[in-house]
């Protein structure tokens, strides 16, 4: 079975990215800049297991799982931030929070 | 033993600057008159043993402790007892003493603590004083040299809620400063070229030294230096302005300071060194012009001033002229003689002149003197010994010192500086009788006197005048004979041999013309007495004729009593320059604009950096990512498209 070439691996990840990065800066709802954030690991996980599978050794994978786990942490946080986010100013936009201290 | 001499006196100031406070006057003054006659003691019996001793032994040292050791440079803080000396410690002490004595009456309408103030200046002073003449070597004496200088400020400003005073301290110090700041020179100078600061080595190397003739050597520029100097604290062209101002201060401190002991320290500190002046002849040169310069132009000023005190502040820096005349023309000894027999007479006068004025509920103008001769007869007769002793009368102290001065300047071939002297002496003897006949003969002018001075806080004596109190005709009296007898030590030139080896290789290079010195002294009584024969017509006989002169060359009256109008020209050639360039120059531009602008300017900028700065932490949690990914992509893209 002839695998497809790395750079149709790389390709998608780049693609999958650049939708991530355009989701942090265009959305405004923090839940789905979170999601966004996720995206852009999981292009990142993507472009390891590639190149991983390339030279035929098992790092890329075994630092995806540790991508995943950080994820989630940062999930578990993230989502523990925006519910305290949120019960202050009863809004999940990011422009609502610039003020430093109040 | 000679460490006491000074130590004493410093006690003295110790005891009543700590506690003057809480004793009465009576007991400060105990301590400072005590100290001082304690000092006399030691110094006589110091004296008596260096007399004990063979001419060419006589040089008594005591190192108190090394003071400064570095390097090639070593000053200990040393002192010594020789002739020349001898002679200051003695007058200082003795003099000193009686001063100290005549103030215990004269300061008496003082407070306590202003009386104890004024003692421990008095002691202090006697101390620094003491060190100055008994110093080993430059730096000692250079210790007493600002320490006089620092009682002179003080003493003068005594009363220092009166503008005057206070101002007149202030001049004092800083054209003193002036003078010290060229001694500081020549002394630096000096140790650069001998290695030494010890007076006795110095005039050891000096003597072996080949005199400056026709050159202007390094020897000319130190001693050059040092009689800057000597013209601060003594008084000479062009440093003199602060003394005749320095009378402000009270009369026995004009009396000690301003005439018997201070000022005769320039001429102390060039005789100390005569072996080293006697190496630079273009010095000595210039010494004995400035000197005679000034004792004729002192001596003009002297003539027409109206304040009794400026009277005698003018003739303190005229004899003072002739004393470094005398250094100028090679005659140390003339001037040391001169300078000892000066002190007994000058203090006997400002003592007369504090008697008078005390009387007269702090009047000090002649003009409103008169007839005091036979309500003040001890002050009288003891002024006109002094007058007479002054005037260059013979059988009188002054007239000894004095022939001999213009004896030695004769022989020396200066006959221009000789007729300087010579006219001078009369100057001398015709405003000494000025205000001798001014203030004790003739009629006071009826008037309300009214105490133009702080020293009388209390009303008026009204018409009845007291003369001097006990203490004060002490003094008088002792001084009146000191003033009669002081020139008799010089008979057969035994003064000249008990100095002689103190300037022990300090012999006039050129043996001048042998005068008749019969001849010279007879010229000199002559001067004397028409001195005195003028003053008498004019002032006495026929007063309108003194105004007529006044009146018919009132250009010149005009100049006299505006002294030159040096004060005015001082201030315009010197101070105004240096007021407006502070004032309007660094004050107002340097200062408000680069010293402030440097200050604010970096308060400005770093305001403004942050005003800038603030720009960037907008709180919008998307800029940031922006930034961080136009950062990584930027970086990214530099390592790729490098």
């Amino acid at each position: 079975m002839t695998s497809a070439p790395l750079e149709y691996y790389l390709m998608l990840s780049a693609v999958l990215f650049c939708i991530g990065t355009a989701g942090v800066f265009v959305r405004r709802n923090l839940i789905t800049i979170l999601l966004s954030i996720e995206i852009m690991l999981n292009a990142v996980n993507l472009a390891f297991v590639a190149f991983g599978r390339m030279h035929g050794r098992a790092d890329g994978q075994i630092i995806v799982f540790f991508v995943m786990t950080v994820a989630a942490a940062e999930a578990a946080v993230g989502l523990a931030i925006i519910i305290s986010l949120f019960r202050h100013r009863e809004s999940l936009n990011p422009d609502s929070f610039t003020e430093l201290k109040w | 033993m000679l460490g006491l001499i000074p130590f004493v006196p410093f006690a003295g100031f110790l005891l009543n600057a700590l506690s003057g406070r809480r004793t009465t006057r009576r007991v400060s003054g105990a301590v400072a008159c005590g100290a001082m006659l304690i000092s006399f003691i030691l110094s006589a019996s110091a004296v008596w043993s260096l007399l004990g001793r063979e001419p060419e032994q006589r040089h008594l040292v005591q190192t108190v402790f090394t003071w400064i050791s570095s390097g090639s440079f070593t000053a200990d803080f040393q002192f010594a007892l020789d002739p020349l000396s001898a002679v200051m410690v003695l007058v200082v002490t003795g003099i000193g003493s009686l001063i100290h004595i005549y103030s215990t009456a004269y300061m008496h309408e003082e407070r306590d603590s202003e009386y104890a103030r004024y003692f421990s200046y008095l002691n202090l002073f006697a101390a620094f004083m003491l060190v100055l003449v008994l110093g080993a070597n430059f730096l000692v004496m250079f210790v007493g040299w600002e320490g006089v200088g620092l009682c002179s400020y003080l003493l003068i400003g005594f009363w220092f809620q009166k503008k005057s005073a206070s101002d007149a301290g202030k001049k004092a110090f800083i054209v003193n400063r002036i003078g010290d700041f060229g001694f500081i020179l020549g002394v630096l100078l000096l140790f650069t070229r001998f290695g030494t600061i010890d007076f006795q080595e110095v005039a050891h190397q000096a003597a072996m030294i080949r005199p400056e003739v026709d050159a202007f050597g390094t020897l000319s520029l130190i001693t050059l230096l040092l009689f800057v100097g000597a013209t601060g604290k003594s008084a000479q062209i062009p440093l003199y302005v602060w003394l005749p101002d320095a009378m402000e201060g009270p009369t026995p401190v004009s009396a000690l300071i301003h005439a018997a002991t201070m000022v005769t320290a320039g001429v102390y500190m060039i005789a100390r060194n005569a072996v080293l002046f006697s190496r630079a002849p273009e010095t000595l040169a210039i010494v004995a012009v400035i000197g005679a310069a000034t004792a004729l132009m002192a001596g003009t000023i002297g003539l027409v001033q109206n304040d009794i005190k400026r009277v005698l502040a003018y003739s303190t820096v005229s004899q003072l002229g002739y004393m470094f005349l005398a250094m100028g023309v090679g005659a140390s000894a003339a001037g040391v003689f001169h300078l000892y027999t000066h002190a007994f007479f000058k203090a006997l006068l400002f003592l007369g002149s504090g008697a008078v004025i005390h009387a007269l509920a702090g009047e000090q103008d002649l003009r409103k003197m008169g007839g005091l001769r036979r309500e003040l007869p001890i002050t009288y007769w003891t002024f006109l010994v002094g007058a007479i002793a002054i005037s260059g009368v013979p059988f009188f102290a002054g007239f000894y010192s004095k022939d001999e001065i213009l004896a030695k300047t004769f022989e020396s071939g200066h006959t221009v500086l000789w007729l300087v002297g010579l006219f001078t002496a009369m100057l001398t003897a015709c405003y000494m009788f000025r205000v001798v006949y001014l203030a004790f003969f003739g009629e006071r002018p009826h008037q309300t006197v009214h105490p133009q001075h702080p020293e009388q806080e209390e009303p008026v004596h009204g018409a009845h005048l007291h003369d001097a109190p006990p203490a004060m005709a002490l003094a008088l009296i002792v001084l009146a004979i000191g003033s009669v007898v002081a020139g008799y030590v010089s008979f057969g030139g035994r003064f000249e041999r008990f100095l002689e080896p103190s300037f022990h290789g300090a012999e006039a290079a050129e043996a001048g013309a042998h005068a008749n010195e019969s001849m010279l002294m007879g010229v000199s009584i002559v001067a004397a007495f028409a001195g005195i024969g003028l003053a008498t017509y004019l002032f006495l006989l026929n007063r309108r004729a003194a105004d007529g002169i006044a009146q018919r060359f009132s250009g010149v009256h005009r100049l006299l009593t505006n002294k030159y109008y040096v004060d005015e020209l001082y201030d315009a050639a010197i101070v105004q320059p240096i007021r407006i360039a502070s004032e309007d120059g660094l004050w107002k531009v340097v200062d408000a604009t680069f010293i402030d602008g440097a200050v604010n300017g970096v308060g400005d900028v770093v305001r403004g950096l942050s005003e800038l700065l603030r720009r960037l932490q907008t709180g919008s949690v998307r800029a940031y990512a922006a930034s961080l990914f136009v950062g990584v992509v930027v970086i990214l893209g530099y390592y790729i498209w490098r």
